[in-house]
């Protein structure tokens, strides 16, 4: 058992950096977000009136509920499409011999790539005039597929949606694909026996044992989503254009913080912040243990 | 289910899976073919190779748009960060995880509520923390704040490897006469290397891509990292196309490097960990 002198060596630099870095912002914005403020100045306690302002007071009282929905929907797109297609690819590169490690190599290579060069990278590939996917629709004759995706209200968030899929794809494939590999060999056999169709064997034996892998693939889906930020930011600006119709909470806080929060804006952008945190680390914890009791009761 | 039954399903599965393998990569090929055509070439004919390849584009951004000081930059904090956060929790986690003193336990789910909690959050305040030390503008204070942020994955990880050494070690090296410091330099810190190896390259990579921190904490375009240096350059050159995906290139180029490098030493310190 060392002296403390000597343990104080060991564990002080993290101990501080961590602290003073981390912990000690964190602990602050709970803090500010209960002030009053003017500028940089504290005028006062303010209870819960920062959050009630993000309500209530115009825009934020529009914005919040709209970016929220967006965050929603760019959630339930994502497990729709990316973690759908995912788990098809692992299904299929499964029993897949010559090529496999090519193929999954390919599907997760976007991962390495920053979501901003991504984002910045189908602003241009999408461009409606000198962008190679509209040329490529035109030249399939599908000329009535050449929109300007990224300029249409109603497509921007479909769209920023799909290039989010097309970058992490790979991840809840190599996720299902390692929790395939554990799934005995007998059990399949077992439904083939008894049998059991394809699509019977995959949904009353394969998908039930893949509880696990899909709770985790949801929960972090879903962390993920709810934080975006440079992705979109680069899609769309940091007001989510066009017209707003793809603005997230990540963006929101970024705007409220720091260019149009005005006077008012750290109490209120830190009321955001932990009500950002509250929401994101509640629904995280009750969906884990929604997934443990669902696991036990496979067992 | 006879073989020739399975045939056309099986041409199906082929034709989704090389096909998606082409979705996949053929936006970064064509990013790559486009940052070696004049602007005009891409104009004219926006998918196709180029004619007469130029590094012309290259040029221009590396030393006009400051590319050459973004990459120092993003290399320094980035290398500097994962260094000094790997250190500090390498020897942190050392007594945490191989001594059994008081407040030993708090300490450790101190460091460890740290995966939980989204930092992110507490951008407000660190903008106004680092106003008050001065490190505004600073490539330090963004080093600190990143090193900082590596902690809890790194004492997550790395008091895991060091509860699995065996303890006759420590206690031989003592029973010889061995400080505490030299027993961590000589004989613990060797035994993680592989361990440590991984850690950092797992700090790298968000590290790297990091762009809410850079954007609120930097104003100087001589201090922006390749994150922060790209969205002013997408500001800026919104015309230049060519430039637009060779900027692009740059800012991928150094991590698949680095990936192609690792790949092996980061599969050696999964698996050492796994032996374990």
């Amino acid at each position: 058992m060392p002296r403390w002198r000597v343990l104080a060596v060991f564990l002080l630099p993290a101990f501080l950096l961590y602290s003073v870095f981390i912990v000690y912002p964190l602990v602050t914005a709970l803090e500010y977000s209960f002030f009053e403020w003017r500028g940089i100045r504290q005028t006062g306690f303010a209870g819960l009136a920062n959050y009630r302002d993000l309500f209530t007071i115009y825009p934020y009282d529009q914005q919040l509920w709209r970016a929220f929905g967006h965050n929603a929907l760019f959630f339930a797109g994502t497990m729709l499409i990316q973690n759908t297609v995912g788990l098809l690819f692992a299904l299929l590169l499964f029993r897949h011999g010559r090529g496999k490690r090519f193929l999954q190599a390919a599907f997760t290579t976007p991962y390495l790539v920053d979501p901003l060069v991504v984002g910045y990278l189908w602003s241009l590939l999408l461009n409606p005039t000198f962008g190679p996917v509209n040329s490529l629709l035109e030249a399939a004759g599908l000329d009535s597929w050449a929109l300007p995706w990224l300029g249409d209200t109603r497509t921007a968030l479909p769209v920023v949606i799909v290039v989010n899929a097309w970058q992490w794809v790979g991840f809840p494939m190599l996720l299902f694909s390692a929790a395939l590999a554990g799934i005995p060999a007998e059990y399949h056999e077992a439904a083939r026996v008894d049998g059991a169709s394809a699509w019977q064997a995959f949904r009353r034996v394969t998908l039930p044992l893949l509880t696990p892998a899909i709770g985790v693939v949801s929960v972090l889906t879903f962390i993920g989503n709810f934080n975006a930020f440079g992705l979109v930011y680069a899609m769309a600006g940091s007001t989510g254009s066009p017209a707003g119709s793809t603005d997230v909470l990540g963006l929101l806080f970024y705007r409220v913080a720091f260019v149009e929060g005005g006077t008012e804006a750290i109490g209120r952008s830190s009321a955001l912040a932990v009500l950002m945190f509250v929401f994101i680390f509640g629904v995280s914890m009750l969906a884990g243990s929604y997934f443990r009791r669902r696991e036990r009761r496979l067992l | 289910m006879t073989a020739r039954g399975r045939a056309p399903g099986r041409v199906a599965v082929h034709l989704l899976l090389w096909g998606y393998a082409v979705v996949a990569l053929l936006p970064l090929v064509v990013m790559l073919l486009n940052s070696l055509r004049p602007t005009s070439e891409i104009f004219t004919t926006p998918l196709g190779l180029p004619a007469s390849p130029t590094l012309d584009s290259y040029a221009r951004v590396w030393t006009e748009a400051s590319f050459s000081t973004y990459l120092l930059n993003s290399l320094a904090v980035t290398c500097g960060a994962v260094l000094l956060g790997t250190a500090v929790s390498a020897l942190a986690a050392y007594p945490l995880a191989r001594y059994d003193f008081a407040g030993n336990r708090v300490l450790g789910a101190y460091f460890l509520a740290g995966l939980m909690l989204p930092i992110r959050l507490g951008l407000v305040p660190i903008f106004y923390l680092m106003d008050s030390m001065g490190l505004i503008d600073s490539l330090l204070g963004l080093t600190l704040l990143y090193a900082a942020s590596g902690v809890p994955f790194c004492m997550f990880v790395l008091s895991a490897f060091y509860r699995s050494l065996p303890g006759e070690l420590d206690e031989a090296a003592r029973i010889d006469g061995a400080g505490e410091f030299r027993i961590f330099g000589q004989i613990m810190l060797p035994l993680v290397r592989p361990a440590l190896a991984s850690v950092m390259l797992f700090q790298f990579v968000p590290l790297w891509h990091e762009f809410l921190y850079p954007l609120v904490l930097l104003r100087s375009d001589e201090k922006f990292t390749i994150p922060r240096g790209l969205s002013q350059f997408f500001g800026e050159y919104t015309t230049d196309w060519s430039a637009l995906f060779a900027g692009l290139v740059l800012a991928t180029a150094p991590l698949f490097v680095l990936f192609v490098l690792a790949t092996r030493q980061i599969i050696a310190g999964l698996t050492a960990g796994m032996s374990k």
